[in-house]
């Protein structure tokens, strides 16, 4: 008898172990501790390009993540795309005229969606659009842009 | 009910049954009353403890059918097999007993699994099989501990634990030194007298199983050869059965396992 | 022509065999988890298990991934230091351990340590004919012996393999962060915002208990439909090895492209 209850200490300590590195896992590993879907609220901003910009990316105002990409669609009618931004909760006062823009982390990182915030009274809620928005930048775009401007220089 | 039923607990009727291109058994007709002791005697490797895995329902018969008190063995359904089985019990020839638990468990064992007796009367329950077998001061003992010998009296004691309607012994006396072979010579068909329970008994023990034998068949090569009460076979008149009771060497059963000649083996051909 | 006919009979009859092995593995899967309600009736039968399969195992696993981990700590700093990413070495680090090395090198410990063992159990236990004798008790041997350690496996699976990757988490961190120099702060939180729970951790759960069913019942087949003889037996524990080892990396394979691939 002492030895099943030796045993059941053992599984138990086994079972509470493995309950442990799960919880560790999802908590300090990943992304459960800094971000939660729920809390939070949703903004639209409209872009002509969203290169490329996935669901889940990162969201970031002054290098700090403030919440993430949970959506993007494409307006029929403008050619535009949209994106929906969840901002954390406890971010509540972010100017309603706050200039959205697509940056690449590095020469090949990750592509996220900056905020330089703006200097409007009113704060963005649940359901705002921010109108300010500044499209990714296509390496193809630029390069063509900067050849076409040589090119002119050399012809002036 | 039973008491007063005298058709037989067991009946064989052809039974055939193949291992891989070897026949063991070719038509078997067998009927084993109740409330007797039957022996099963042949030679080696001629399929006894085969016919007791058929009767038991681990191995299937390739044709004929084997009814265990009225009931199709093989034509039941595993639920209905099992608890036809609660009323058998079974000593392996190698005593099977469970390796990871001791004596005393290993005869609580069928008790605990269908009974619902309180502990202190699964404990003298065991104790008087164990008792009856010799080993109640072994009862500590995990069965690597055990002799052979020991091992096979208490996977007896576990085989009479839940006082089944039929036991088959599988070679009880083997590796018994003379005074426990005396006692278990009695013990058999003491169980039989005082609880009503039918033995298919095994042995190759010639003189103590006609002793306690209240009917023998005698099989060899696929076949039932001789049958009978003790005092029938030993007035036989069938060479067979003389051979093998008086364990001569020469005669119609051969001591050797079919092979070719030896002369044949030895030079190549 | 006569060795081509014979070539072609008996390959006829290793397949015939093969096909008919794969049969008897899913009825007695199927008779294995039929048999849960017993392990419901009898928690004592799993916890033992749990204790066999799973306690027994954690030493090896937790030591392993945290050597697993040191490993990965080091290589990809060599590696990422070369662009200046140093600071990326948590998400290397636990995108490896999380996706595929927690789930799939417990599994491959797993095999050699726990299967064999329930391999070799249960292939003695049929040689010694205790598996017959609780038959003939009327107790099923499938439910009584082969269901708990079935779901001994499955459960004790995903918590190894937690515990690998947590420990090979720390094992890239004490080198990473302890030895060569990477901030502490970054290391996590690089992590933190790159592994996503749903896709990666709930995926390599995922992946880990579909392991410790495979696993667990390749161990048991083997050790049930084994030749009760010593040269059967080390067969088939042999077997257990090397079927779980290709179950396990061509499973992963599939898992990993439905899960992870769009
Ligand atoms: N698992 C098996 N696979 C193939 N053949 C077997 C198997 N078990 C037994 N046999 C064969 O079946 C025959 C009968 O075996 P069985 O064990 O029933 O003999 P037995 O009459 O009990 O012999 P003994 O008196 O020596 O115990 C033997 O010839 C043996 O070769
Ligand atoms: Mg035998």
């Amino acid at each position: 008898m002492t030895h099943q209850r030796h045993l059941e200490m053992m599984v138990g300590v086994f079972v509470a172990a493995g309950i442990v590195a799960l919880f560790f896992m999802a908590l300090q590993v990943s992304n459960l501790g800094s971000i939660s879907d729920e809390e939070g609220y949703n903004v639209t901003a409209r872009f002509d390009n969203i290169g490329g910009i996935k669901v889940k990316a990162p969201v970031t105002m002054a290098g700090v993540k403030v919440g993430r990409v949970t959506n993007i669609e494409f307006d029929k009618e403008t050619f535009e795309a949209v994106a929906t931004l969840n901002i954390e909760k406890r971010y509540d006062q972010i100017p309603d005229d706050t200039f959205a823009k697509i940056f690449t982390a590095g020469l090949l990182g990750e592509q996220y969606i900056g905020l330089d915030a703006g200097g409007s009274d009113i704060y963005l809620e649940e359901g705002s659009s921010l109108q300010l928005t500044q499209s990714a930048l296509v390496l193809e775009e630029v390069i063509g842009q900067f050849l076409f401007s040589k090119a002119q220089e050399g012809s002036e | 009910m039973y008491e007063d039923d005298d058709s037989p607990l067991v009946k064989i009727r052809n039974l055939h049954f193949k291992r891989g291109s070897k026949v063991i058994f070719a038509g078997v007709d067998m009927d084993i009353p109740r409330r007797k002791v039957t022996a099963i005697m042949g030679p080696s490797g001629t399929g006894k403890t085969t016919l007791l895995k058929l009767i038991g329902g681990q191995l299937r018969p390739d044709q004929g059918t084997i009814e265990f008190d009225g009931e199709n063995i093989h034509a039941l359904k595993t639920r209905d097999l099992y608890k036809l089985r609660m009323r058998m019990g079974m000593l392996f020839q190698s005593g099977a007993l469970l390796t990871d638990i001791n004596v005393f468990e290993n005869v609580a064992y069928p008790l605990r699994e269908h009974t619902d007796l309180s502990d202190s009367m699964l404990e003298r329950l065991v104790l008087l099989k164990l008792e009856a077998v010799g080993l109640r001061g072994a009862r500590d003992l995990m069965p690597s501990e055990l002799s052979g010998g020991m091992a096979r009296r208490v996977a007896l004691a576990r085989a009479i634990a839940l006082d089944p309607m039929m036991i088959m012994y599988d070679e009880p006396f083997t590796g018994q030194d003379p005074i426990s072979m005396g006692v278990l010579v009695k013990l058999i068909p003491s169980l039989n007298e005082a609880a009503h329970i039918s033995s298919i008994l095994v042995s190759h023990d010639v003189r103590e199983t006609l002793e306690i034998a209240d009917m023998v068949f005698v099989i060899s090569n696929g076949k039932v050869v001789d049958s009978g009460t003790p005092d029938e076979l030993h007035d036989s008149s069938k060479q067979w059965t003389k051979q093998f009771i008086d364990g001569l060497p020469d005669g119609p059963v051969p001591f050797h396992y079919p092979a070719p000649e030896l002369e044949e083996d030895l030079l190549g051909k | 022509m006569k060795s081509i006919t014979n070539f072609f009979a008996s390959l006829g009859s290793n397949v015939m065999s093969a096909v008919q092995k794969l049969g008897r593995a899913h009825m007695l899967f199927f008779q294995m988890v039929m048999g849960m309600d017993e392990i419901l009736r009898r928690p004592s039968l799993l916890i033992k298990q749990l204790y066999y399969v799973g306690v027994l195992s954690v030493i090896l696993i937790s030591l392993s991934g945290f050597f697993v981990g040191m490993v990965l700590g080091l290589q990809g700093y060599y590696t990422l230091s070369q662009f200046g990413a140093e600071a990326t070495l948590g998400v290397m680090v636990a995108a490896s351990l999380v996706r595929e090395l927690g789930p799939v090198v417990t599994a491959l410990l797993f095999a050699g340590r726990a299967g064999s063992a329930l391999t070799a159990e249960v292939g003695l236990m049929k040689a010694t004919e205790q598996l017959s004798g609780l038959e003939m008790m009327a107790v099923n041997p499938v439910r009584r012996v082969l269901t708990p350690r079935l779901f001994g496996g499955i459960f004790s699976m995903p918590l190894l393999a937690a515990m690998f990757s947590m420990f090979g988490v720390l094992g890239g961190w004490f080198v990473g962060v302890g030895l060569l120099g990477v901030d502490d702060g970054t290391y996590w939180s690089q992590m933190q915002t790159k592994i996503d729970l749903h896709e990666d951790i709930y995926n390599g759960v995922i992946k880990s208990i579909v392991f410790g069913v495979v696993c667990t019942w390749i161990a048991l087949f083997e050790g049930y439909d084994s030749t009760p003889t010593s040269e059967g037996l080390s067969r088939a524990t042999t077997r257990t090895v090397v079927h779980s080892a290709f179950a396990i990396l061509g499973l992963d394979f599939i898992l990993t492209a439905i899960m992870f691939g769009e």
